[in-house]
């Protein structure tokens, strides 16, 4: 069972839904700046091209580290994924702990990424994975801070279970003041996570080329491609179920459950679109700032029941 | 036609390479992303890095001091990889033919696929030069097969 649920609806589904989400991400990117935008299969399209391409090594790269990276970010999201649909299916049947898993797995696509970038020995890689490091170290107090609102709101439990069975008892978590300050932190969290615009610092297309991907080419690039398409969905998924998930137990739950998701996704895409990149010292004093500010409130703010 | 090629075809990354060119190509080869010609509609995108890349797309009269580079950037390519030369300087070293630093024209270097003339080529000559470039593929698959037969 746990298989199945593994490879159907913690890789298959997910990477379906995300690849449309990544569709959703260039046609609205294309409509905002007047254009057309690709064909509805477009991504599906590039991952095939890509497992068709040859895929080179660098000379002089580590081997094993660059092959074996990507693969490592692949399973880790495909965990998560499934860690949190067995949470949607069945709220009794999760484990203690899962929440601490979850967090921990949600960063190992990033390490991937700094991994390969160093494994493969290119300057402009090393630049963006160093970055990439920077990046995650400053996103990850703020994110982790936000998400103990929901914990703290469900009497302290660490199970994702608990955590929307509180939510169907009492109303979503983002009905709450601290729920709302948490939510405005993790959706730029997400961002940053995503690597989307106004913290793409780790693969500036402009200045480094890519960053970190630049020397990954066929399958190794079509995994580090499908990862990211994954996040689109698994985070915004995440937030769903920390802050809304009182919302996708009613009837029409399911469509309830759409809207939140597209409209968290058309948020994620318009604010990518109309910012300029942030330096990565902007970037860590944007977190380490006003971010773990607003998170620390949020969390006295949920200890004191708001 | 199998379905990697085909998937090759819906989604050509281009890595835009300049040889010495005077920058007009360039921009007009930019031009053709902008919303009035808007090539993402055919899955083309600019790939930052030439392992990403499908397409190589040259400007430029190509001169001494790029040549090796041409070289090493063709060979750090993967294959299949298409090689298109855009402007009259890459094609036959147009203003530059009696330069000392222009040797020879780009198809002497590297073998080159589609050739797009003008000074520079309009954004339309890109497009459908790129639209030549996938029929000739389209046509020699077909070839193959009938003398295969």
């Amino acid at each position: 069972m746990i298989l199945i649920n593994f490879i159907f609806l913690g890789f298959l589904l997910t990477a379906v839904i995300g690849l449309i989400a990544t569709w959703f991400d260039r046609k609205i990117t294309a409509r905002i700046q007047y254009r057309v935008g690709p064909p509805l299969l477009q991504p599906f399209i590039d991952i095939v091209k890509l497992f068709g391409k040859e895929t080179l090594m660098p000379e002089g790269a580590s081997k094993i580290v660059f092959f074996v990276s990507p693969v490592l970010g692949l399973i880790s999201i495909i965990i998560v994924s499934t860690i949190l649909w067995n949470a949607i299916i069945n709220t009794n049947k999760t484990f203690l702990g899962d929440l601490i898993v979850v967090l921990y797995f949600l960063t190992i696509p990033s390490l991937s990424i700094i991994l390969g970038g160093f494994a493969s020995k290119n300057p402009l890689a090393s630049i963006g994975a160093s970055r990439e490091m920077k990046l995650v170290i400053a996103y990850e107090l703020p994110f982790i801070l936000s998400v103990l609102v929901s914990v703290i709101k469900s009497n302290l439990s660490i199970r994702i279970g608990d955590i929307i069975k509180y939510q169907i008892a009492h109303g979503s978590i983002i009905g709450s003041w601290s729920g709302i300050l948490s939510f405005f932190v993790v959706f730029f969290c997400v961002q940053a996570k995503l690597g989307l615009v106004p913290f793409d610092v780790a693969e500036a297309e402009t200045e480094l080329a890519s960053g970190a991907l630049i020397e990954y080419s066929g399958v190794s690039l079509a995994i580090y491609r499908l990862t990211k398409a994954m996040m689109f969905f698994v985070l915004p998924f995440f937030m769903i179920i920390l802050f809304c998930s009182g919302q996708i137990f009613v009837s029409l739950g399911i469509l309830k459950f759409i809207l939140i998701y597209i409209a968290i996704v058309t948020l994620i895409v318009i604010i990518r679109n109309v910012n300029p990149r942030l330096r990565i010292d902007q970037a860590l004093r944007f977190f380490w700032g006003p971010m773990t500010f607003l998170s620390i409130v949020a969390t006295i703010l949920a200890m004191r029941g708001l | 036609m199998s379905i990697k090629l085909k998937a090759l075809l819906k989604s050509p990354w281009v890595f835009h390479l300049s040889t010495g060119s005077c920058n007009n190509c360039d921009i007009e080869i930019l031009d053709c992303l902008t919303p009035r010609f808007d090539v993402e509609r055919f899955g083309m995108v600019l790939a930052g890095s030439i392992r990403h890349a499908d397409v190589l797309l040259c400007t430029g009269s190509v001169n001494r001091k790029c040549i090796p580079r041409i070289k090493k950037i063709y060979e750090d390519a993967p294959k299949p990889i298409l090689v298109v030369a855009v402007g009259e300087c890459s094609l036959s070293r147009g203003l530059f033919i009696h330069s000392y630093n222009c040797p020879v024209p780009l198809d002497k270097i590297i073998p080159v696929d589609v050739y797009i003339p003008g000074c520079p080529p309009k954004p339309e000559a890109i497009i459908a030069g790129v639209v030549k470039a996938i029929e000739k593929i389209k046509a020699n698959i077909k070839n193959n097969k009938q003398m295969k037969k």
